[in-house]
């Protein structure tokens, strides 16, 4: 059987529209290979899918499930840009940011922060629950990486891509339940004892300002940023998102 | 394949004994002993570090030398015994007296819910607590007595087998179910299992055969068989005394197993509040390896199978199957994705088979009796029958075994529970049933239950019970997934605000809301469960919520204004009615 003929017989239905799959691709590389936005996270193309933000969660057949993990499987009729669904969505997104303390005009992320991106996309104008205020450190050892645990929503994309891209293993998480926080692997448990470099991608990875290169603030105006130039829900913004607002300009 | 038992058969290698070992030595574990153990297990330092964070029973400060954990389940639980043992020893809860002799704190459910109220003291367990006996315990707190020397009454752990049926009551010669399999072969048995009709006792109902078929089909290097012995569904205790007087047809399953699916290693997981459990299931296992039921050349013929135990440190997650694999391979308890499902990708990513320990002893039975024995008894769905933990208001808590499709109300009246409001079948992640209810099922057609059996009283102040289930899941989240992680939380800080009496309408419509959120879009069985007391009190008995609301307000803010103040009022030295909100 021919590569071509395979992919006419997979396909899959995301709010009405049939699109193809390919053996061992998820919903989620599916549908982002057919410009379909599903609200993502913790996932990103190349790393392996965690599935632990819940955002990218559709309906299959009427069943819950993550995208960016189910398999696609032949004849699955998916719903995703739902009512009901960004609902839930906006849910976990406000939940996201009560449990962390997110000061949004304070972060040198704004702008280029994609948990603020699909807060917008998702219409949401509050955190809705009751801030949890957590106490958490901030890590300033690394001469050119600071490490600030306030804004960290646990995606674990630091974690993996030091392992799966980097080759190292920088990032863990520990704790359990609501006190899971980001930890580096060091015996003095400071960044600035780790392997980590500059050029390191996990340097580079954080959706959120948990993660930023020091003495590079503020390069790019506000105004001029990321999602001032672009939706999150546009096609091919992944790649974008990575080279931050430095490069936003040139489109 | 590494050992995770020493020479003596005592707990070796593994992470999570290698802390244990450490956490009895200095009463925490210094950041010292957390690199040495990543240079001795060659692990990442973060690995160890996130491992002893993860885990209840391992601490990063020291704890007392005596370390006592009251459990907190409404059946084995007093935690007014535990605040009064507190007072008596000048220890707030949670924290370490100044001297360094004493820490007391609140653990999850440690399955003693027919014997309570109990506790754990530096990892033991201490049965049939009364005021006489606390004030002992102080006693020999204050006088440096070591647990060892403590009276051995104290830690006795009765069975207390109420009811036996098709499991309890049939003897079972040791090598029986062995020798039936090894002389039926491993097709022909599994189809005897397959016909048994049998399915998973831990919760969920697989049937046994279906997943001891797919793991034979699946291919890797190695397969496993892993009993699930973690237990920590609050008001669950009947593995314990499958265990403690079963542990030949427990292990007798693993291996009949592992014939069938092509393993040569099993391994038991003990959650590490049956800690007490490990000697004896040791001296078991030795005898087992004695008559030539373990180890090489099985009953003379070429089948080789061993038998390891791994002990946990207090985490309820780690009963989730992956999560539990997860544990086994020195990680956090975090679930897993799924599928894979483990019986293609289990321990160390070959095939596994996971079974509850009351599956696997009913495993055996059927290789000596034949499926059809099996399946002569119980209902239409649910073949055989069901090993419950009867807990709470009764005369007789104890262990009871019924074959599945009795009513509700004919278990009621057989331990003597009299006046009943409400009963929790399943545990807290189960379903709370109201007196209208008790002519329904036990079986996978009605109420399924892992074996938990919780009444209350009409005495009992429900939203205390929901209450207490609600911050048991919080407490027990592994944290990986947004909505299990923060729902939890918020529910329980909901029902707090309740239960305090500042509690209004909408905050039970946000409740209703997040609770249903929660319920459909976790990752895994306890956020997906949590959610399942307060849905069923809110359906069930609404009354317990409306009778503690504020009605003449349709919002009452979390803050509390008035008691932010007092601060304030302590530096002022005043507390005249001025400088209180109304
Ligand atoms: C949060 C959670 C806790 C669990 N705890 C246990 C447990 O303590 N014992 C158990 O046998 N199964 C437990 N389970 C079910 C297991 O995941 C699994 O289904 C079971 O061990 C399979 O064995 P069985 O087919 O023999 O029932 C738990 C599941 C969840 C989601
Ligand atoms: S630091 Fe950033 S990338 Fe790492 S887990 Fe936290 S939010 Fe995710
Ligand atoms: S549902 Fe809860 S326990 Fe399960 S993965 Fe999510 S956070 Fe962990
Ligand atoms: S993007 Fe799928 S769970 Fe996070």
């Amino acid at each position: 059987m021919s590569d071509t003929m395979k992919e006419n017989n997979n396909t899959i239905t995301i709010d009405g529209r049939e699109i193809p799959f390919k053996e061992g691709q998820t919903i989620m590389d599916a549908a982002l290979a057919a410009d379909i936005y599903i609200p993502h996270l913790c996932h990103r193309p190349g790393l392996k899918p965690h599935g632990s933000c819940k955002l990218c969660t559709v309906e299959v057949n009427g069943r819950s499930a993550s995208a960016c993990t189910l398999p696609a499987a032949k004849g699955q009729e998916i719903s995703n840009n739902t009512e009901a669904l960004n609902g839930v969505r906006k849910t976990i997104t406000q939940m996201l940011f009560v449990e962390g303390n997110h000061f949004c005009p304070a972060c040198e992320k704004t702008g280029d922060c994609t948990l603020q991106a699909v807060a917008y996309h998702l219409d949401m104008l509050d955190g809705h629950f009751p801030q949890f205020y957590p106490r958490r450190e901030v890590d300033a050892s690394h001469p050119g990486i600071v490490l600030d645990r306030d804004r960290c929503i646990m995606c674990e994309l630091c974690v993996r891509t030091s392992r799966e891209m980097d080759g190292k293993d920088v990032f863990a998480i520990t704790g359990r339940g609501i006190d899971a926080k980001l930890i580096v692997n060091s015996a003095s448990g400071k960044l600035a004892d780790t392997d980590i470099t500059t050029d390191d991608l996990a340097a580079h990875i954080c959706p959120v300002g948990a993660i930023l290169i020091k003495e590079h603030g503020y390069e790019v105006p506000i105004g001029r940023r990321t999602f001032d130039l672009h939706t999150i829900a546009e096609p091919g913004v992944e790649p974008v998102i990575l080279r931050k607002g430095k490069h936003a300009d040139e489109h | 394949m590494e050992s995770h038992n020493g020479p003596t058969g005592q707990t070796g290698a593994h992470l999570l004994h290698r802390l244990f070992e450490v956490q009895q030595q200095y009463m925490h574990i210094p950041k010292q002993s957390i690199l040495e153990l990543a240079g001795e297990l060659r692990l990442p330092v973060s690995q160890v570090e996130s491992v002893v964070d993860f885990y209840s029973f391992f601490h990063r400060t020291p704890r007392g030398r005596f370390d006592l954990l009251f459990s907190n389940c409404t059946s084995c639980g007093d935690t007014a015994m535990m605040r009064s043992l507190c007072k008596r020893l000048n220890v707030t809860p949670g924290e370490t007296r100044a001297d360094g002799l004493v820490s007391i704190n609140e653990t999850s459910c440690i399955g003693m819910c027919d014997q309570g109220p109990a506790l754990l003291v530096n990892s033991r367990t201490l049965t049939g607590l009364t005021a006489i006996r606390l004030e002992q315990i102080a006693a020999q707190i204050e006088a440096g007595v070591p647990v060892p020397e403590w009276p051995v009454e104290w830690f006795r752990v009765q069975d207390n087998v109420r009811k036996n049926g098709l499991l309890l009551g049939t003897a079972f010669e040791t090598g029986s179910g062995l020798r039936a399999a090894l002389e039926k072969g491993p097709e022909a048995m599994l189809a005897e299992v397959t016909q048994s009709g049998l399915r998973g006792r831990g919760g969920a109902g697989f049937s046994t055969g279906m997943k001891w078929k797919f793991c034979r089909e699946a291919k890797g290097d190695a397969h496993y068989v892993v009993c699930n012995a973690d237990e920590g569904e609050p008001g669950t205790f009947k593995d314990r005394i499958l265990l403690s007087s079963h542990a030949h047809a427990v292990f007798e399953g693993m291996s009949i197993c592992g014939h069938i699916i092509g393993a040569s290693k099993g391994y038991l997981y003990l959650r590490g509040e049956y800690r007490y459990l490990l000697n004896d299931l040791h001296a078991v296992l030795k005898r087992r390896h004695k008559a030539r039921l373990l180890g090489k050349h099985i009953l003379g013929q070429a089948f080789d199978f061993d038998i390891e135990i791994i002990v946990g440190a207090g985490a309820y997650i780690c009963g989730e199957e992956s999560a539990l694999i997860e544990s086994m391979e020195q990680k956090r308890g975090i679930p897993r994705v799924r599928p894979p499902f483990p019986v293609t990708k289990g321990y160390l990513d070959q095939p596994t088979v996971v079974n509850n320990v009351e599956t696997l002893a009913a495993a055996a039975l059927i290789a000596v009796h034949g499926g059809a024995w099996f399946s002569g008894h119980g209902s239409e769905k649910s073949a055989g029958s069901k090993v419950l933990s009867i807990s709470g208001d009764c005369t007789t808590p104890g262990v009871y075994e019924y074959p599945f499709g009795v009513s509700i109300q004919r278990i009621l009246d057989d331990c003597g529970a009299e006046d009943v409001q409400a009963v929790q079948v399943g545990g807290p992640s189960g379903t709370l049933i109201a007196p209208d209810e008790f002519e329904r099922k036990l079986g996978f057609e009605d109420l399924a239950t892992g074996g938990s059996f919780m009444i209350y009283s009409k005495d009992r102040d429900l939203l205390k019970v929901i209450s207490n289930f609600t911050h048991f899941f919080a407490h027990e989240s592994c944290g990986f997934c947004t909505p299990c992680r923060v729902g939890t939380t918020l529910l329980k800080n909901g029902l707090d605000k309740i239960a305090s009496g500042h509690g209004t309408k909408s905050d039970v419509d946000e409740m209703y809301r997040m609770a249903t959120m929660v319920k459909r879009r976790s990752h895994c069985g306890l956020g997906q469960t949590a959610p399942n007391p307060l849905l069923d009190a809110l359906k069930r008995f609404p009354e317990v919520f409306e009778q503690r609301l504020v009605h003449d307000s349709e919002f009452e803010p979390h803050f509390d204004l008035d008691a932010a103040l007092e601060e304030a009022r302590q530096i002022s030295h005043r507390d005249d009615a001025e400088a209180h909100l109304a």
